[in-house]
């Protein structure tokens, strides 16, 4: 095993543990957007994809590389828009809702 | 000097990731955590786009140009009702550029005589993860659009046939790492996990589709971080990890909300199982006992404590605002109505939040099961709205019962109950609920809209 092997082992293992823990603490009120979220974050496959579809390495490289570009950039521009979207509408009410009638 | 600059763009957009998942702990921080993570991968994309290995740009804005032209609809048009649906044909989607960058690197390598065995572990995992999660993805896809029939599908000897296709895939990877330039392999894997991926969700039903979602989810992250070793990218790793460990929680969380374990969820299929004549029959009896809208209202508007239950029932109708409206109402009239949402009500987690959210209920009237379970014994209307199996009492006091353990909301402590209902049959898992048979409890048949708006007129003119 080479020596970039094992620290991308180490990454890899910090990196599980470090979200483990960050994700835990989300509460259920927003699973819906936090797998939204993932789902965004998870197009950065696009920057693999970017390197595939512009090293020109051959025809079939090529079109796979930009089918890739295609999906990992409909990912993150969709996954972004919607997790904004979702979270725009989740909204502490008393304020507001106290406001309202008294003025 | 480029490529250091390029390490440390995606140093900074991975822990923008981090701080990103962070903020989402909390509703009041979670839009501005996922801006921050819309720049992050900002950066990590424009400093890519400076890497040597990129030598023409006309493709690459074709794939950016197409994809922010998909992507805007999937983002701004998608109603969100049809979110579990939308979300699951996006894990297709990441997937499908895992792999097929997969099978970009595997061709590169083989041409170049580059492939080597460590390697090679990376590229199999990555395109049978990949693949596993497209056509798997694409099948939930058209179970929740209902393209596909929702109920399990199940033949003879599924589990097993299923298994061993899957050890004929661990076969094929060992092998191709022992000899990376056998193509054949290659191919096999990726035939392989296309195969498992459809097979893998043919026997799962609707309701146990919040597991599954959650689960593909986290095989998405799994073939990015595969794709991070194959092309030693740490932000592909770190992105990945955090994915994994996300779907990874949330399918637990959503197994353990149903008693169930992971096994049981991915062979059990749970509906044909529970259609058994045993079970169906178990415990209940007594008639259901309708009830008028306008009674129904009455009730409602005289009570001083009301928790409203959504399930999916309420999704399906798309009577959000109704329901909102409805609470508004009796709000007016000092009524408290508080909202209990059980972890696996809808089709994904945190469904009916993300719903309600939209009508515009504030969240602080969204409640956790076990932060309002207390609360239903003080409450003088529990109102069920499309749900079925969360609510049935069958789960605490009926050991024949396929739902048997399952935590549920205890609504038959209430000092009375109205379930709104479409009609007189049985919930997806196919079990007679005796909380809709109670003494305490009123039926309202109907499309749940309409019966909610009707409740709305009613209440206004009590």
């Amino acid at each position: 095993m080479t020596s970039t092997a094992i620290i991308q082992l180490f990454v890899f293992l910090l990196a599980g543990f470090v979200g483990f823990q960050t994700i835990s603490r989300i509460p259920p009120l927003l699973h819906t957007p936090l797998m939204a979220a993932t789902n965004a974050i998870s197009g950065i496959s696009l920057v693999a994809s970017l390197v595939l579809a512009g090293a020109d390495q051959s025809v079939l490289s090529t079109v796979l590389g930009t089918i890739a570009v295609g999906c990992a950039t409909a990912n993150v521009v969709g996954g972004f828009l919607i997790t904004d979207r979702m979270l725009a509408m989740f909204k502490p009410a008393p304020l507001e809702a106290k406001e309202q009638p008294s003025s | 000097m480029i490529a250091t600059g390029i390490q440390l763009a995606y140093l900074s957009s991975a822990a923008l990731f981090v701080l990103a998942l962070r903020a989402l702990g909390q509703p009041t921080t979670a839009r501005r955590g996922m801006q921050m993570a819309a720049f992050g991968m900002l950066v990590a994309v424009c400093a890519t786009l400076v890497d040597q290995r990129i030598v023409s740009y006309e493709w690459l804005i074709v794939g950016l140009v197409a994809g922010g032209v998909i992507g805007y609809p999937l983002g701004m048009w998608v109603p969100m009702t049809a979110m579990p649906q939308r979300i699951a044909f996006s894990h297709a989607f990441g997937a499908l550029a895992a792999t097929l960058v997969g099978v970009g690197e595997y061709l590169h390598g083989f041409h170049e005589g580059t492939l080597t065995h460590g390697k090679t572990v990376a590229l199999g995992f990555e395109v049978f993860f990949g693949a596993l999660t497209v056509t798997g993805s694409l099948m939930a896809f058209g179970k929740l659009q209902e393209l596909l029939p929702g109920a399990p599908i199940t033949f003879r000897g599924q589990n097993v046939f299923n298994l061993s296709l899957f050890a004929i895939g661990v076969v094929c990877l060992v092998w191709l790492v022992v000899s990376p330039y056998d193509t054949a392999f290659f191919i096999a894997i990726l035939a392989i996990g296309l195969a498992v991926g459809v097979l893998m969700v043919l026997p799962i039903g609707g309701a146990d589709m919040p597991v599954v979602v959650s689960l593909l989810n986290s095989y998405a992250g799994l073939a990015a971080v595969a794709t991070g070793f194959a092309l030693d990218n740490n932000i592909l790793i770190v992105v990945g990890a955090l994915d994994g460990a996300s779907g990874f929680i949330l399918s637990m969380a959503m197994s353990k909300a149903m008693n169930r374990s992971f096994a049981n969820v991915l062979f059990g299929a749970f509906g044909a199982e529970a259609a058994g004549p045993e079970a169906a029959t178990s415990g209940a009896s007594g008639e259901m006992v309708g009830i008028d809208a306008d009674d129904a209202a009455l009730r409602l508007a005289y009570a001083r404590r009301v928790i409203i239950v959504p399930g999916y029932g309420l999704a399906v109708a798309q009577a959000q605002h109704q329901v909102r409206e409805l609470a508004d109402l009796l709000e007016k009239r000092d009524v408290d109505v508080r909202f209990a949402i059980h972890p696996v009500a809808g089709r994904m987690p945190g469904h009916m939040n993300v719903l309600l959210a939209e009508a515009g209920v504030s969240y602080d009237k969204l409640f956790d099961m076990e932060d309002i379970n207390e609360r239903f014994s003080d409450a003088d209307v529990a109102l069920v709205i499309g749900a079925n199996d969360v609510v049935n009492p069958a789960a605490r006091t009926n050991r024949s019962s396929p739902i048997y353990g399952m935590p549920i909301l205890n609504v038959q402590d209430a000092k009375s109950v109205i379930v709104l209902k479409r009609g007189r049959g049985k919930g997806f898992s196919g079990v007679e609920n005796e909380l809709f048979v109670s003494p305490k409890t009123n039926m309202l048949f109907g499309d749940a809209k309409q019966s909610i708006t009707q409740l709305c007129v009613e209440v206004k003119q009590a």
